[in-house]
Order: C-alpha cells, then structure tokens, then sequence
C-alpha cells in the first residue's frame, strides 16, 4: 500500500495504480477533470503512463459555477 | 453589424454571466439561458470525491455550446492564480481566461500588482487574458500594454449590487483603450447595465445581480434586454441635455392664435 494526498486528504492506495486507474476507482469522468500532480499539470495524454508513488500530491479539479 | 470582438474571437451578446450563488444546477442553466449569454464564468475546484456521482455544471451548460471562461475567483496571490489557470486549461483547452487576484476578504477588491505580475506571466504562456482589475486607468494601461485580451474594471465591490459610482473613471478607461472594456462587478440592476453600456463599454460581467433577484430568470432577460437597449442607446448618441424646456409639439397652427 502507499499513501497519497488526494485534494488535501490521505488516500491509501495499492502500488502500481497509474491515473486512469485512480479515476476509474473513484468513478470520477475523466473528460470532466484536470489533474495536477506534484504541483505541475498533467496533461490528460499522460494519464496511462504515470502511476502513483508514495507521498504523491495529487489535485483533481473541475468546473463549478462561479462569477 | 454591430459585433463584439474579444481577440480573435467574435460574439452575439455583450452580456457575460456568471454561474454561481444560483439554488441550484437547474436554475444556472435557466437563467444563462434567459440571460442570451455567450459567455459564462466558471470557477476551477476540487472534485467532490467523496460523491463523484454529484451533478456537476458541464451536465447542465454544454461547453460546446456556451463559451466557458474559466476565472481564478478566491486567488489571492498570482502563483495561485497561474496554478488554477494552467489546470483550466489542461481541462479542455480553455485558452480564453478571466485572471483576478483578490487582495482581502472584506473588499475583494483586486491586487494590482499580483494581477499585473500574473497577467505577464499567462500572456507569454499564450493565454487570451481577460481581467478583472480596479476602475484605475493607470493600472489599466499597464495591462494593455502586457497584451491582455480585455479589461474589466469593477463598477462596485463584488457581490455589492451598488452599481457604477465612479463613472467617470470608467469612461477615461473607456476613452484610453484600443482593447473591450468590460464593467465587472456591482451591477445591482438593469438600470446599472443600461448606464455601463451608455458609457461605452463593450459589455457587462453579471452575476449576483441576477442570482440573487428573487425571481432570477426574469432578471437574466431584464439584464440581456438592459445591454442591448444600452448598447443601442449609446450608439444612437443621446440628445443635446438643456437647462429648460423646448416643447415637443409645434406652436404653430393652435387654435387659440
């Protein structure tokens, strides 16, 4: 198991996940997300090829209503 | 034809919406809707991951539908404004922006420096920046010459509904700029809209004045109506004003002479 920061909480998680991955877990809609990992963007074409390590940041945001 | 023009990008309506403080989802939809917008504010938050199944606004707006300009609403510093932007973009593509950098809680006035310092930064990364700045010409020089796509002083504090007091300072800015310039905040009514636009200005930015009306969907047409009927007039070029009356109707032939 390894532990990550998931939008400001501790997420456990089993090794060797990659972001697709992570999303699909979650039941999160990937076309309606951003991820920024480690404070840098990650770009959606990279989703597959990066997986979690231990103490990863992760950010998943999307688009709310606002002014 | 009278278009409105943001960079290279061209739009029906000079009235721009925002989407928040709405009861619901549902109600977001109806008054964008009613309110003829092309454009609608969005803010950038955390998923709800707890609850993934939650609605979420792309399921009621169709951004292949309406132009979503992402904002950086609650950043108080340019890092934090560039971090929420980047991820904005690497969304969907979202190129086209409206950067505010707040300076404090009570006013939610902007920081200019930030802003200005943030506006540099996302223009050389190829953004098309709209900004919400203050009602200082001099600030808004600044930002047009960094290259920023338009600039949107406030009318009011944010959420204040108290409409444009300084109207003259809108209008050197207005008179000054080569770029659209947007009043952004403070509109409170239509009679507000109708007044920014009669000064020039090439739209409006709205948001509690229509969500928080108590019956929003008709304030979102009263506001979309207020632009055009205000765009229309300034056009026109109003009348000469004068101290004392000229009667509308001709003195001759009265049948009392």
């Amino acid at each position: 198991m390894i532990e990550i920061q998931l939008n400001g909480k501790i997420h456990k998680l089993r090794e060797g996940v990659n972001i697709d991955s992570l999303l699909e877990d979650l039941s999160i809609p990937k076309a309606k997300v951003a991820i920024e990992l480690n404070r840098q963007v990650l770009h959606k074409e990279n989703y597959t090829k990066t997986f979690l390590k231990n103490d990863d940041q992760i950010e998943i945001v999307t688009f709310i209503g606002g002014g | 034809m009278d278009r409105f023009k943001i960079g290279k990008r061209v739009f029906n309506s000079r009235l721009i919406v925002g989407t928040g403080k709405y009861k619901d989802l549902e109600q977001t939809s109806d008054a964008v809707n009613a309110s003829g917008a092309d454009i609608v504010t969005v803010a950038v938050r955390r998923v709800n991951i707890t609850d993934p199944k939650e609605p979420m606004l792309m399921d009621y707006l169709d951004p292949k539908k309406i132009t979503y300009l992402p904002n950086t609403a609650g950043c108080y510093s340019a890092e934090d404004a560039l971090r929420t932007l980047r991820l904005a973009k690497a969304s969907g593509g979202w190129n086209l922006v409206k950067l505010e950098v707040l300076g404090d809680e009570q006013t939610l006035y902007p920081n200019m420096q930030e802003t200005l310092k943030a506006a540099k930064v996302l223009v050389d990364e190829g953004f098309e920046v709209m900004v919400y700045c203050a009602d200082d010409p001099i600030a808004c020089k600044e930002l047009e010459k960094i290259g920023v796509v338009a600039i949107m002083p406030l009318g009011s504090l944010i959420g204040s509904g108290q409409g444009i007091p300084n109207k003259i300072n809108i209008q050197i800015i207005k008179r000054q700029s080569k770029i659209p310039v947007i009043v952004d905040a403070g509109i409170g009514t239509a009679s507000d809209a109708v007044i920014a636009m009669e000064l020039g200005c090439d739209g409006v930015l709205i948001n509690s004045a229509i969500a928080k009306a108590n019956n929003p969907i008709l304030m979102a047409e009263a506001m979309k109506n207020a632009v055009i009927a205000g765009r229309q007039s300034f056009l026109s070029g109003r009348m000469e004003k004068k101290i004392l009356a000229n009667p509308s109707s001709p003195l001759e032939g009265k049948i009392n002479n």
